[in-house]
């Protein structure tokens, strides 16, 4: 401890130098290289020519036609539009599968709460790629799910539920995947919850329903709105549900991102479909950040 | 959803019903044979063990014992939050065993308060009339008079979190009187105040249920709480009731070794019966001691008897002078009072507990030879 300097300034500094120099090392310098190359030109091949150009921003909103007028285009908005709606599908899907899970393990007794909580977050120990496999299995042609409804002489030869290769597949493996991130946080906030709250509230002449949106759900939402913007922000950029259970017809941005950078080497496009993702990200973080101010706000005035 | 017809009916507030206990026709509450069993098989837990017994319309009742003695299961059955695995509970005459704790036209007041830390205080003292569709202006006039009743009218505006302890305690009891329910539960709610503001709020529970006239039923596990509010007592313990009776009844005349020892202090001293004469036993002590006590149940003859009696109801003169001499083991200087062990050759020593009235009564110290003066209408013969 002797060698420790005095200055509580630069003690907290050296304190937070790790942190600082990772992420700026392994998140701001990537994003800002990313930030700089979607300004520039595509090779051929892959990889970036140093000549400034806003195509790639362009190219997501108009297509170039030969004699190199624009036209707009709806091809990529599509895209944009399938992302915002199947992140939404996914987060009110875990929600509700989610909130009760979560009412649950909260309502165990303590001492198997952990357990609860250990199976919840089982899943993650596997490969996500995997676990995504899984998924084609159950719902794809002879399926788990397809199975006994050919045994049964409801789907004939050459005949399909068409499950698989849709957005509700897609849907489903966002919902699989991400629904620990929505369970977790609710959980947090439920096993903060005074259960006399709700005996309270049935003793003052609430049912059910009234008890649960007037005390329960008021005072789980910060892990409701947290459990939210934990499904919603990583699926509006995964690419490889869209791309297994999607069967790549069915594209995300994510799918778009990785697709760029993979098989259509255009470097400059992609990272200015990340650009784009990632101003969308910070626009929702910024909102929950002023509602969640409002509201403390609100509390402090009343 | 169908509202309850009992809790439709709300009365006003400061209503003229007569505030003397006992004079409702039909009694608030009547339990029969109440049971309630946690667990199966040989893990079972029996909270309740038959429960029986009447609570009158516009009394002050409490049930007081020991934690774990099935007070709070009692009244948490009474409120609906649990369910009783036996017997009948009727409120004014209805069978509501099978009525959920939301149809239930009773109110409770928590141990903890529970009031709900995201509505102002006039939100939570609103909330179960606005639960009942009552209509805007007569909740708020009900608002304003319950928080007037309770002396918050000027916090209607704070959250829970800003109000001190006993602030707290004050909204928790508006909100469970503003639907003017038929019969209030009190969960220990004095527990968590200190002292000089507990001793505070007993008067003021006290003169509130008067004014009111709503029937309180408050659990505690405070003698002085209960000796002081009530105008009965069921003193339970180990999910039976063991006692029903006033304050004074409880105190003067318990019904049982546990009843005496519980509330307050007491003595008990291990005899056998020699003779009766009406009311009144002759006994002899395992000490040797004769001794004439009230025993109206005591056979001649019967042996192993407990006899009972109050530390203040001894008295001491002059060695001599008393049924019985004895010395001052140990002495404790209390103030007001001085509470002393007396040897009186028995198996424990004598209780004793004499109040300092007179400025020029003798000072007693350890080693003091005393006449025990024992009165046979407050030593009793305790029922086994």
């Amino acid at each position: 401890m002797a060698n420790l300097p005095e200055n509580a300034t630069l003690r907290r500094s050296l304190a937070l130098g790790p942190a600082v120099l990772i992420v700026g090392a392994f998140m701001l310098v990537p994003v800002a290289i990313m930030g700089v190359y979607s300004f520039l030109e595509a090779k051929s091949f892959g990889g970036v020519t140093w000549s400034f150009s806003g195509d790639a921003y362009v190219q997501l909103f108009y297509e170039r036609l030969l004699d190199d007028s624009l036209r707009l285009s709806s091809g990529y908005l599509i895209i944009i539009a399938r992302s915002f709606f199947l992140a939404l599908v996914a987060t009110v899907s875990c929600l509700i599968v989610g909130f009760p899970v979560a009412w649950f393990i909260a309502r165990r007794p303590l001492g198997q709460r952990n357990m609860w909580i250990l199976l919840i977050t089982i899943p993650f120990w596997t490969n996500q790629l995997v676990r995504t496999f899984a998924w084609i299995i159950i719902l794809g042609r002879n399926g788990v799910i397809e199975a006994p409804f050919r045994w049964a002489g409801l789907l004939g030869e050459g005949e399909t539920l068409g499950l698989m290769y849709s957005d509700f597949a897609i849907a489903v493996g966002l919902t699989y995947t991400f629904i620990p991130l929505m369970v977790l946080p609710i959980y947090a906030s439920l096993e903060k919850l005074d259960f006399s709250l709700v005996e309270a509230g049935a003793d003052l002449y609430s049912s059910r329903w009234e008890t649960f949106s007037r005390i329960v759900i008021p005072l789980s939402k910060p892990g409701i709105v947290a459990g939210c913007l934990l499904v919603f922000i990583p699926s509006l950029g995964a690419f490889i549900q869209p791309d297994l259970l999607g069967g790549g017809k069915k594209l995300m941005l994510g799918t778009l991102v990785q697709f760029q950078f993979s098989t259509a080497r255009n470097w400059p496009f992609g990272s200015a479909i990340a650009m784009i993702l990632l101003a969308f990200v910070i626009a929702f973080l910024m909102l929950y950040a002023r509602a969640a101010r409002g509201a403390k706000a609100m509390e402090m005035r009343r | 959803m169908p509202r309850t017809p009992e809790a439709a009916t709300v009365t006003p507030l400061h209503s003229d019903m007569p505030s003397r206990p006992g004079t409702g026709a039909a009694p608030a509450i009547v339990l029969e044979d109440v049971r309630k069993t946690y667990g199966r098989g040989a893990s079972a837990v029996q909270a309740l063990r038959g429960i029986s017994f009447e609570i009158r319309d516009n009394e002050f009742f409490t049930l007081l014992g020991p934690s774990g003695c099935g007070k709070t299961t009692l009244l948490r059955a009474l409120a609906g939050f649990e369910h009783a695995t036996g017997g009948t509970i009727r409120l004014f005459g209805q069978n509501i065993m099978d009525v959920s704790a939301h149809r239930r036209p009773v109110n409770t007041v928590f141990q903890h308060y529970a009031l709900f830390p995201h509505m102002t205080v006039a939100e939570n003292v609103a909330y179960g009339l606005r639960r009942l569709r009552r209509p805007a202006d007569e909740i708020a006039a009900a608002v304003a008079e319950t928080l007037r009743l309770v002396k918050m009218e000027t916090f209607a505006d704070r959250r829970p979190t800003q109000l001190s302890g006993g602030q707290q305690q004050r909204v928790a009891l508006a909100r469970a009187l503003a639907p003017h329910p038929k019969v209030l539960l009190l969960d220990e709610p004095l527990s968590a105040l200190d002292l000089k503001l507990r001793q505070a709020m007993r008067q003021e529970l006290k003169q509130i249920q008067a004014k009111t006239g709503i029937t309180f039923i408050f659990v505690t596990h405070d003698q002085d709480e209960a000796l002081s509010m009530s105008d009965r007592i069921a003193v339970m313990s180990d999910g039976l009731v063991q006692q029903v009776g006033t304050p004074t009844e409880i105190y003067e005349r318990p019904a049982n070794r546990f009843v005496a020892g519980f509330v307050g202090d007491a003595n008990f001293i291990k005899a056998a019966i020699m003779s009766r004469a009406n009311t009144e036993v002759t006994c002899k002590t395992i000490g040797g001691l004769e001794l004439r006590a009230d025993g109206k149940k005591a056979r001649a003859g019967q042996r192993d008897v407990t006899l009972f009696l109050r530390p203040e109801k001894v008295r001491l003169g002059a060695p001599g002078q008393g049924s019985v001499d004895g010395v001052v083991a140990t002495l404790q200087y209390l103030g007001n009072a001085c509470l002393m062990e007396v040897d009186i050759g028995e198996a424990t020593p004598l209780l004793v507990s004499e109040r300092i009235a007179d400025v020029d009564q003798p000072r007693r110290a350890a080693g003091d030879r005393v006449g025990v003066k024992l009165d046979p209408r407050s030593l009793q013969v305790l029922e086994e």
